[in-house]
């Protein structure tokens, strides 16, 4: 199956002008979505008189950098992506929502992800009411539906070959520490594998914002990344 | 494919010598002996060492007991690392991986017989042999100047004692007074090296002696990080910087080191310190092994084993190679394919496809961190840049802050990758 990332990042780079083509469908059902969403209230609020609780409010979310309230504690992982200038565009937003370690590596926000589209579709319609600027968001189901890193199941079920993965990760560790401490650069041993295969398919496809990691993902193979992250994963 | 085939006749190879060795030697295990202890060296001793499971004997040879790395050296010098945060020691290298650690001078190598001489008088006996001896300076390179000059006119482009040195001759620059460096032609060690080390020099003269100017006298019409560094100099060190390139006559310089003249293209100028960084070559015992063409060592970029002789593999900055800067990073990621390539010659082990990349950071002032980067591949050739990044001018302050943190982080994996 061809990943339709291409087209979500023209889309992400043309902004305005190509989501106009694009607003034929609605991207979900925000009644559902406020279902949905009782989940995410346990921590989040949103709407009139919302305020930070286990996780910041998410009034005005839509095309905000992330990480930009100065009387929130983040994580270390959503500080690095705020500094990488990740925003909180509709494609961020679905990805963290599919899994947000996959999208922020250290992110404190302990959620497994919604991974019915449908579920993702409907929370954001519902949260795209309480953004200013709603006529920026495109309302075309392919867009707003679509994981972040759409791969292939035969390319999430790949079994690594961790004696290739570990010949591999000798390029990786001139930076990330083996050993699991954090200097600076994050930790990348004992990770899930699709975890781990799902953020360097983010890298390689220049979606998860890094010039060095979109450099060195960018040259591996779907059979080199299932072998780093079998060889990473079983790291303690 | 060529790179199979290799890694097929490798493993052909090291069957056979497995089942001679100990016939022919006489001896149980092969022998690698490693030359120099660096970012190249050492990487590769511990690599060779840890991946065979004692099936190699591994010998390391390195003058110094404590190893100032290069890298992060100009940090040292602008007041945001302490000299012994940049030293290693070899002891995890001998106590938790086996190799064998012999602090000595490598003087001699007889390919024909295959064994290293050693100023102490030892004779160490190899199958394979890789040299990473870093760098050493073009005689005559600076007129006016050479090594018996270095304490008054320091090159601080070896770490250490050198370092300390320029730093201490800064701080006692007197008020208003001139830092000249000289400048190195390409090819040479770390190319944003001189353009970070100027940044550090103006960032601690700016708080200690802030009427001090900076001159710099250079060969080279462009250096690596140009924009970067020159956006970065303006920005934090208006007004004190002064560079002369070719045009200026910066590749046209003698010194005086009785007299602390630096005479640029005719005109002489009274400097207080003067680093000359000069024109640079592969280690001496390179030459001295034979291996060298012109200046360097050329490799197959497949392996990193020398053109010249094909037990002997070179790593870092003392090859010709193709694409990638004479970094410590590059020397690592080279290490870990010669590693790879000297077992595969001497146990059968797996030879997978060379891979190599390296990323430079540089400092320009505080929270200011750039970098430049590419991936490589090996070529019949040579070793390929096939993409690049580079920090970009104009970039706000916390992506450049995250940078400057990222480099820490490196710093901290890259050490413990060569030393354990």
């Amino acid at each position: 199956m061809r990943f339709l990332g291409g087209t979500i990042l023209t889309w992400a780079a043309l902004a305005g002008a190509a989501w106009a083509d694009e607003t034929a469908l609605r991207i979900g059902d925000p009644e559902r979505g406020a279902e949905v969403f009782q989940v995410c209230a346990e921590c989040h609020q949103v709407g009139k008189g919302a305020e930070h609780g286990t996780g910041p409010h998410l009034n005005g979310i839509f095309d905000r950098k992330v990480a930009q309230f100065e009387d929130f504690e983040y994580s270390a992982g959503i500080i690095r992506a705020r500094r990488a200038g990740m925003v909180w565009d509709l494609e961020h937003l679905d990805a963290y929502l599919t899994n947000p370690k996959t999208l922020v590596s250290g992110t404190n926000m302990e959620f497994a992800g919604l991974s019915d589209p449908k579920d993702r579709g409907d929370v954001l319609a519902y949260l795209r009411q309480f953004s200013a600027n709603p006529q920026n968001i495109p309302e075309a189901a392919p867009t707003a539906l679509k994981q972040e890193v759409e791969l292939s199941p035969e390319v999430l079920a790949m079994v690594g070959d961790p004696e290739y993965g570990e010949y591999l990760a000798t390029e990786c560790t001139t930076c990330h520490q083996l050993d699991g401490d954090y200097d600076g650069i994050p930790v990348i041993t004992g990770w899930l594998a699709e975890d781990f295969v799902l953020a360097m398919h983010a890298y390689k496809q220049k979606i998860r914002p890094h010039p060095v990691m979109q450099m060195m993902a960018g040259r591996l193979s779907d059979e080199e990344i299932a072998a780093l992250a079998a060889y990473f994963g079983a790291l303690e | 494919m060529r790179l199979n085939r290799r890694g097929f006749i490798g493993a052909g190879i090291a069957t056979a010598a497995a089942l001679q060795a100990p016939v022919v030697l006489g001896a149980g295990k092969p022998r690698v002996v490693v030359i120099g202890g660096g970012a190249g060296g050492a990487t590769a001793a511990r690599y060779i060492a840890k991946d065979s499971d004692g099936a190699i004997d591994v010998t390391l040879v390195e003058p110094t007991r404590s190893y100032y790395t290069c890298f992060f050296s100009n940090l040292y010098i602008g007041g945001f690392r302490e000299l012994s945060s940049i030293a290693h020691s070899y002891g995890k290298l001998a106590s938790e991986y086996g190799v064998n650690v012999v602090h000595d001078w490598a003087i001699g190598i007889d390919r024909d017989a295959r064994t290293v001489s050693l100023a102490g008088g030892a004779v160490l006996p190899y199958d394979r042999l890789i040299l990473s001896p870093g760098i050493d300076f073009v005689d005559g390179a600076v007129p006016g100047w050479d090594v018996s000059q270095q304490n008054k006119m320091p090159h601080a482009y070896k770490a250490g004692s050198q370092t300390e040195l320029l730093k201490a001759q800064i701080e006692s620059m007197p008020e208003g007074g001139v830092f000249a460096m000289v400048a190195p032609p390409n090819p040479f060690r770390c190319p944003p090296g001189p353009y970070e080390r100027v940044s550090m020099v103006a960032h601690l003269l700016k708080q200690i002696n802030p009427t001090a100017k900076i001159l710099i006298a250079d060969p080279k019409e462009k250096f690596s990080k140009q924009a970067l560094f020159e956006e970065g100099w303006q920005k934090h060190y208006s007004g004190m910087i002064d560079r002369l390139g070719p045009d200026f006559g910066g590749g046209n310089v003698t010194v005086n080191p009785d007299a602390m003249t630096i005479n640029i293209d005719g005109a002489e100028e009274k400097v207080d310190v003067c680093n000359v960084i000069p024109a640079q070559k592969a280690g001496r015992i390179c030459e001295i092994a034979g291996i060298t063409e012109g200046n360097w060592a050329p490799v197959d970029g497949h392996s990193m084993q020398s053109r010249l002789d094909e037990n002997i593999y070179v790593l870092g900055d003392a090859t010709d190679q193709g694409d990638m800067p004479k970094s410590g990073f590059s020397a690592n990621s080279q290490a870990k394919v010669a590693a790879m390539a000297v077992r595969g010659a001497l146990t059968g082990s797996k030879v997978f496809p060379a891979k190599y990349s390296n990323t430079c950071w540089s400092l320009i002032g505080t929270d200011d961190g750039v970098k430049v980067g590419a991936a490589y591949e090996a070529t019949d050739e040579k070793i390929a840049s096939v993409s690049s990044f580079v920090s970009q001018t104009g970039e706000d302050a916390a992506l450049r802050m995250q940078t400057y943190e990222e480099s820490i982080g490196w710093y901290a994996g890259i050490t413990s990758d060569m030393f354990g």
